[in-house]
């Protein structure tokens, strides 16, 4: 067994030092009768490299990589250019292989890289503060209600019908345990709500996504000044992080917490995990944020350097009091994210952000002349929804005939709402002219 | 007065029928360096016997049970921007809470300072 | 005033320094690397991507785009490619010697795993991309979860949880469900005090309070105790096996039987699967919900604190509450149940613990990992990880203080009776390890015994490696007893930094960079 050091020898070296007989002699706290005499039933023995190679790659021969078709999804995951670099950073051993900066004289690396991360999070949300990250970015928007809770000290949240759907069967999840109350509006496909009318004396936070799940992109002042009002919070959700780099940071538009899927900038599709939470906030709530924290502070020669930090906020402290019982978060995903950001820079990140909504305006004028075919929006980033004239369902398995992936049908994600004709497409910079062409191509030939 | 004392590492101290609260210099020493003092808000309402604040070292955050019940009327500001007050000056400049007292007969169930040592002398 | 923890003995403000080597120039030493912040290299318009001009469109933005800088640096590849390399030089990881982290199973990480992961039939496919297009992805996770419920013998797993404390959300939240379906979720979930502070904050966020039932003098869980504590009110026991002293709960039958009796559940947190797969099938033991983290009984990196990945092995009684999505078969291939109208064979998911469905990414690296050793492999796995801790606890138990008598599980604990009258620490003892090129044991858990200093080796390491890390203990332990307090207070001595103050950082947060000049530079 090519993992295991240990020779047949070895073991009967260590056995002899220990002074038992045989290793099922320290298995003599199993209650008798339950410890297997062989290996576990109806299942194969090890195999060498090459044979599961094989098995692994013929079970991904069966997929459709994204990659290898021209691609128009996104609906909360978006396939972006991601650069080499950043996969063989993340690779390195010291970053792969270790654990939580528990001990932080030999684990400066990742802490620093935190600490980077915490900022560059700050900087592109227009907020204060930031934390080491979240699973993903629906859980970060279930802890960001239940902090709205604890820092009002009230327990009825208002969600946006344009709250992408994953999101809110995620808070809604929560409060139904955690016993607070959850009011979504409709769906709001064409970006129009009054989410204001909808705050009351017990309502803690508005949870409102921005560009919202349908696409469309929203000043939020408004909003946030109703909040604050009524003695809310504004919680602005971002599912497509890249949108950051062309429109208003949710700070700037009075967003007292903001969560974000960071999957889009250093981390590809996987299907569906894992990725990475944003967190940030106004830095007068920080003692009520959930999840890890690096800070600054000096060694005992008066050097710079970086540790965890307010821990007591945390389970492992805390144990039942504790802002949340997340321990591990996403520490390989914030790094992939930090290096790619890193490469980016200023210029790099708001220039993709712009050829992101170049792609999907240049990409919704062709579709748009397609017959039977309208755009919905009057605003978006790189994401816009589509009326059709039959179920974007339908529409979406036709075009794979065509090896085409269209787009997210909206009924996937809201069945039984009748939004069956809609569907939902991003374009990015990965979607070339031609890859554009083919799509409103097929798309006219499956809807004639 | 001089100060009263709990088991729980408490101490009181009543001027007319305000006693103010903190945590005894023994307990600072047990906990290390305090980085943060969580205090309740005017006007609350305190149990005897019941948390009203949380102190936060470094890796330990401990509650703080009120001595005596009663109405806070008054919380050290100071210990947000220096909560080293807590260590350098436990049983003076690190009080927590004033608290206008419900029911004096509360202070007798508290031990006095000779009392209270007799009782940290047991521990170590 | 009660302590919720002992560690801050440890904690806190570090003294004195040696300063006994006189500084370089550059301020680097040899290959240790000073680095400054990103943030203090970069350069506005500088980058490290080369972009294509971007098209003159009519903007959709409805005039919110963003204006002023948003203050990021930029800097070319070769400069960032440095930045990161260098920062990884200031870590300690497994790839470069034992970490013996305890409950954190610090194993090594086989390379097949990031190869296959990477593939992009499964690194590349969007995870709403029609079902017709990614049935070797559902094959996978119903592959993976075949694997798991088999060794665990348990019928039903829910796949979706990102980690640990994640699934042990999920696992309870199962339960509640499954309560509240008979018409009472109960009030209590009944937690040993010895337990990772993760159950207890997970029991609060479902609803329940914690009820804490001490630990007997072996370590175990006081099941007299427990009897006491159990009641038609309580909800569940959340139970650790092996638990967190490193031992196997030799009375479990006996606990799940009482747990039964009042109607209650019992959820095994399974963060130490590891010592028993392949050996114990814990739904053999009355289990009836059970997580187990990826990253440690299946290899998946650590990554500096994640990604992490949590599936719950259920029973029947509570399968039909796992949450969405489910992956099911039929004659159109594989499926995936999505929303609450869907559901097939009677199920009433709770709900939905996160976006699409798991750490697939994850799923590849573990199931990589189990084909490569089978059935037989990870059997001998759990063998040689408990072979190795006993070992060490055999080789030291004279040397150090073993809080309780062996055989251990795959993670011997030790408390700092051996340190009695030394002036040393636990903290001391640990940071000392560092300068000898070893990561330090987990310290100061479990909370249950004084200065504890858990220590996991895992199967990965070899007798020579073990007989090195044992001798360095013995030597550490000899030199505190020897009153060689500096080697002890000064350390750690040869890392790029030395002790850092805790508490200047918690009691004035600096937690991100700010530009020198008092502008706010984002907008």
């Amino acid at each position: 067994m090519r993992y295991l050091p240990h020779t047949a020898e070895d073991r009967a070296v260590l056995l002899r030092a220990i002074g038992v007989s045989s290793v099922d002699a320290l298995f003599k706290d199993v209650p008798k009768g339950k410890l297997l005499p062989g290996p576990v039933p109806d299942l194969p023995m090890h195999k060498g490299e090459l044979e599961v190679e094989r098995i692994l790659s013929a079970l991904a021969a069966k997929n459709i990589p994204a990659g290898s078709v021209p691609s128009f999804l996104g609906a909360g995951a978006h396939r972006h250019h991601v650069p080499a670099a950043v996969d063989h950073l993340i690779q390195r051993s010291e970053f792969l292989t270790s654990y939580t900066p528990y001990q932080p004289e030999v684990s400066q690396g990742t802490l620093q890289m935190l600490f980077e991360f915490q900022t560059q999070v700050a900087l592109i949300t227009g907020m204060e503060v930031a934390n080491a990250s979240m699973y993903d970015g629906a859980t970060g928007c279930a802890e960001a209600v239940m902090m709205a809770n604890r820092v009002t000290r009230r327990s009825r949240a208002v969600l946006s019908g344009a709250l992408h759907p994953h999101y809110r069967a995620v808070t809604e999840t929560q409060a139904r345990f955690t016993d607070f109350e959850v009011v979504s509006a409709p769906p709001a496909p064409d970006g129009r709500e009054d989410l204001a009318g909808m705050i009351d004396k017990n309502t803690s936070c508005v949870v409102v996504q921005n560009p919202g799940f349908f696409g469309h992109v929203r000043d939020l002042s408004p909003l946030a000044t109703a909040c604050h009002a009524a003695g809310a919070l504004l919680v602005v959700v971002v599912t497509e992080v890249v949108s950051l780099g062309a429109i208003r940071a949710p700070g700037a538009m009075g967003a007292d917490i903001v969560v974000a899927e960071g999957q889009s900038i250093g981390n590809g599709l996987n299907f569906g995990g894992p990725y990475l939470g944003l967190f940030a906030a106004k830095e007068k709530f920080v003692r009520q944020m959930p999840g890890r924290l690096c800070g600054e502070t000096v060694d005992v020669d008066g050097r710079r350097g970086f540790v965890l930090t307010l821990s007591t906020r945390e389970q492992h402290i805390r144990r039942e009091k504790a802002t949340s019982n997340i321990c591990t978060n996403a520490g390989l995903c914030a790094l992939a994210f930090c290096i790619h950001l890193s490469l980016l820079g200023e210029a790099g990140f708001t220039h993709m952000a712009q050829l992101n909504h170049a792609a999907a305006v240049q990409l919704a004028g062709k579709l748009g002349k397609v017959k039977g075919v309208s755009v919905t929006n009057d605003t978006f980033f790189n994401e816009f929804t589509l009326k059709l004239p039959k179920p974007a369902a339908q529409v979406v398995d036709a075009l794979v005939e065509k090896r085409v992936l269209g787009g997210v049908p909206v009924s996937r994600l809201m069945p039984g709402g009748g939004l069956d004709n809609l569907l939902l497409v991003a374009a990015n910079e990965t979607n070339t002219e031609a890859d554009m062409d083919a799509f409103t191509k097929a798309l006219s030939e499956v809807l004639s | 007065m001089s100060l009263k004392y709990t088991k729980e590492h408490e101490w009181v101290r009543v001027e007319d029928d305000v006693a103010t609260i903190g945590i005894t210099t023994y307990a600072q020493e047990q906990l290390g360096d305090v980085v943060f003092v969580e205090l309740p808000e005017i006007d609350a309402e305190v149990e005897a016997g019941n948390e009203f604040a949380v102190v936060e070292s470094v890796k330990a955050a401990s509650e703080v049970y009120s001595p005596v019940g009663g109405t806070v009327v008054e919380v050290n500001e100071d210990l947000a921007a220096k909560p080293g007050l807590v260590n350098e000056d436990a049983e003076g400049e690190g009080w927590f809470v004033k608290i206008k007292l419900a029911d004096p007969d509360e202070l007798d169930e508290l031990m006095d300072a000779r009392a209270y040592k007799a009782y940290v002398d047991t521990l170590s | 005033m009660s302590d919720r923890s002992q560690a801050h003995s440890a904690g806190g403000r570090p003294t004195g320094g040696t300063g006994d080597v006189a500084p370089s120039l550059s301020g680097h030493r040899g290959l240790s690397m000073e680095e400054p912040l990103l943030f203090e290299q970069g350069r506005t318009h500088r980058s490290g991507v080369d972009l294509p001009p971007v098209p003159k469109v009519e903007s959709k933005l409805g005039g919110l785009g963003r204006t002023g800088e948003i203050g990021l640096p930029g800097l070319s590849e070769p400069q960032v490619i440095r930045h990161f390399v260098r920062l990884s030089q200031k870590n300690y990881a497994i790839d470069s010697g034992l970490y013996p982290l305890g409950s954190c199973t610090m194993k090594h990480n086989p390379r097949l795993n990031e190869k296959t992961a990477r593939l992009p039939g499964f690194g590349d496919i969007h995870p709403l991309q029609p079902m017709q297009t990614v049935q070797g992805a559902l094959e996978l996770i119903d592959s993976l979860a075949d694997w798991l419920k088999k060794l665990t013998g348990l019928p039903a797993i829910a796949m979706s949880p990102a980690a640990g404390a994640h699934g042990e959300l999920c696992g309870l939240m199962t339960i509640r469900a499954a309560h509240e379906a008979k018409g009472d979720p109960r009030k209590r979930i009944v937690v040993p005090d010895s337990a990772h502070g993760t159950n207890p904050a997970t029991a609060v966020l479902c609803g329940y309070t914690v009820d804490p039932v001490p630990s007997n003098e072996r370590g175990r869980i006081d099941l007299a105790a427990l009897k006491a504590k159990l009641g038609p009110d309580v909800a569940a026991i959340m139970l650790t096996n092996p638990n967190t002293c490193g031992l196997f709960e030799n009375e479990i039958l006996e606990i799940a039987e009482a747990v039964h009796a009042v109607g209650a559940y019992f959820y095994c947190d399974g963060a130490n699967f590891n010592a028993i797969v392949g050996k114990v099938r814990p739904g053999e033991l009355g289990i009836d919900a059970m997580h187990m983290n990826l990253h440690k009984t299946f290899s998946t990196p650590h990554g500096g604190g994640g990604p992490g990945s949590g599936p719950v092995v259920l029973s029947a009684a509570l399968a039909p509450f796992a949450p969405l999505p489910h992956v099911v078969h039929g004659p159109q291939g594989f499926r995936l149940i999505e929303n609450p109208d869907d559901q097939v064979n009677g199920t009433k998911a709770f709900g939905r613990m996160k976006t699409f469905h798991g750490q697939m990414g994850m799923f590849v690296r573990a199931l990589t990992y189990i084909l490569s050793h089978g059935a037989d492999g990870l059997r001998q796995v759990a063998e040689d990880a408990v072979l190795n801790a006993n070992y060490i606890l055999a080789q030291l138990q004279d040397d150090l203080s073993p809080a309780f008598p062996g055989p251990c599980m795959h993670e011997v604990l030790f408390d700092d009776r051996f340190l009695k009258d030394t002036n040393v620490t636990t903290l001391d003892y640990a940071k000392a390890l560092i300068d000898e090129g070893f990561h330090p044991m987990t310290v100061y858990f479990p909370l249950v015994v004084h200065g504890a200093l858990l220590t996991e080796p895992t199967e990965s390491e070899s007798r020579g490696s073990l007989d090195v890390f044992i001798e360095t203990l013995r030597g550490l332990a000899k030199a505190a007893k020897a009153g060689e307090e500096d080697r002890f207070h000064q350390a750690p001595r040869f890392t790029p930094r030395r002790r850092l103050d805790e508490t200047r950082a918690a009691r004035s947060p600096v937690l991100r960079w700010r530009p020198a000049a008092p502008a706010e530079a984002a907008e």
